[in-house]
């Protein structure tokens, strides 16, 4: 039961109230940039999700056990931006070789990813809390739907959008900012949710 | 004369954030107050400086193929560098920053000015590209975190405002605010420069920020021909 509790907690945070793009501010660019379409924002949502745990899963024991007892932390950021920048192009060669269908429906989404900065900033995030190996994969599960969740909720507001009108200046990105403000006042308003729902 | 184009490229006519809209990441998590924005501004231009000259300086070494993992190598090795230098000098700082300093690894600006600048230009010339881009970037970071401080929380660079006090929007220090700010920002670029600026109108391939990942087949690849067809 209280594994179940913090498993709830630590997603609830993470999709609601620390969501990645809308109040931490990472991964915007693919936030912006393929948010155009629904089934494009949500297929981009899972291929995070997925590069995510790998990334955790792969990176968590190499801080853990191979960086923290020689006394190397500090290269920290070179081997995690290289770990990911391996993985993603192993995955992707991997779909591409043995699951081809797989390949076709999310190799579009990988090499928007390793530039991602939700990615780099998961794998960071989750060593810098102190979180154990277990609650690192279930932040870095929160993380992801967080991603996906506001992904989705914004390519239908952008869908809503293309038929608007704004004024000359605010055409294009500008616009897009704009309704990107509505929806993270939207997520603002779940700030006390955690700490009212599972005490501190 | 030319170098001093380049210098200045940066600064207004390509500002990497107001104009080119790249590093949206940063400038919108790191402009809640002048100092963060100055703090952050300064490391990036020094990342994005020195890795400009290593990239430039072994441009004709390194084989093209490899070309992205060897520059993230370069870029990674000055972002921990910053980071060892402010955590041991200014670790309050280092503490305001936190995992925004780590990302300057995958700010689009640093990565994209390696590949689009310093692999084609001489170390004098990429040094100056990378100046010039990085005090573009710390610019357009003072200007939005100079809006969002003053009225968010009548204050600059931490110096109370007296009068300002009751009248302050606290909405603009929050993440909503943020993401306002910058579209008026941009907006208002666009206006006072009216298609004189090489203005993007959409995320297209050009300025996008994974193009060197990417072999022009990748969704963000996809929406933009779409959206010119």
């Amino acid at each position: 039961m209280e594994t179940f509790k913090l498993m709830l907690k630590i997603i609830m945070t993470s999709v609601l109230v620390n969501n990645y793009v809308l109040s931490k501010f990472l991964g915007i660019c693919p936030f912006l940039g393929v948010s155009k379409k629904l089934d494009q924002a949500s297929g981009m949502g899972v291929a995070v999700i997925f590069v995510m745990l790998l990334a955790t899963a792969v990176t968590w024991p190499i801080q853990t056990y191979l960086l923290d007892p020689n006394g190397m932390g500090y290269l920290q950021t070179i081997v995690f931006i290289l770990v990911i920048a391996a993985l993603v192009q192993f995955v992707e060669i991997v779909l591409k070789k043995y699951i081809p269908s797989l390949h076709s429906s999310l190799g579009v989404y990988l090499p928007l990813i390793t530039t991602n900065c939700a990615v780099l900033g998961v794998t960071i995030n989750n060593i810098t809390d102190g979180y154990n190996f277990f609650e690192s994969m279930v932040s870095s599960l929160g993380c992801g739907l967080g991603f996906l969740l506001a992904m989705v909720i914004f390519a239908g507001v952008r869908e809503r959008m293309e038929e608007s009108e704004p004024p000359k200046a605010f055409r294009g990105i500008p616009i897009t900012l704009a309704a990107a403000s509505i929806v993270s006042l939207a997520f603002y308003g779940f700030g006390g949710i955690v700490t009212s729902l599972f005490g501190e | 004369m030319k170098k001093l184009k380049i210098l200045l490229n940066g600064l207004l006519k390509e500002n990497p954030v107001l104009v080119l809209v790249l590093g949206t990441c940063p400038t919108l998590a790191m402009s809640v107050s002048v100092i963060n924005a100055v703090a952050m501004g300064l490391a990036a231009t020094a990342v994005l400086t020195c890795s400009n000259m290593v990239i430039s300086l072994l441009r004709k070494v390194i084989p093209d193929t490899v070309r992205i993992p060897c520059y993230i190598v370069v870029i990674a090795g000055f972002v921990t560098l910053v980071q060892m230098l402010m955590e041991a000098y200014l670790p309050e700082l280092y503490e305001m920053l936190g995992v925004y300093l780590a990302l300057i690894v995958v700010n689009c600006i640093i990565l994209g000015r390696a590949e689009m600048f310093a692999n084609k230009h001489n170390v004098l010339e990429s040094a100056l590209d990378g100046l010039g881009m990085g005090a573009g970037f710390t610019l357009a970071l003072i200007a939005m975190a100079t809006i969002r401080e003053v009225l968010g929380n009548a204050s600059f660079a931490g110096m109370k405002i007296g009068f300002l006090e009751p009248y302050k929007i606290s909405f603009l220090t929050a993440p909503p605010g943020g993401f306002l700010v910058f579209g008026c920002l941009i907006a208002l670029v666009a206006h006072i420069t009216r298609g004189k600026a090489p203005q993007r109108k959409s995320f297209d391939c050009e300025g996008c920020p994974s193009a060197s990942f990417c072999r022009k087949d990748c969704a963000s690849c996809e929406t933009a021909e779409k959206v010119e067809a």
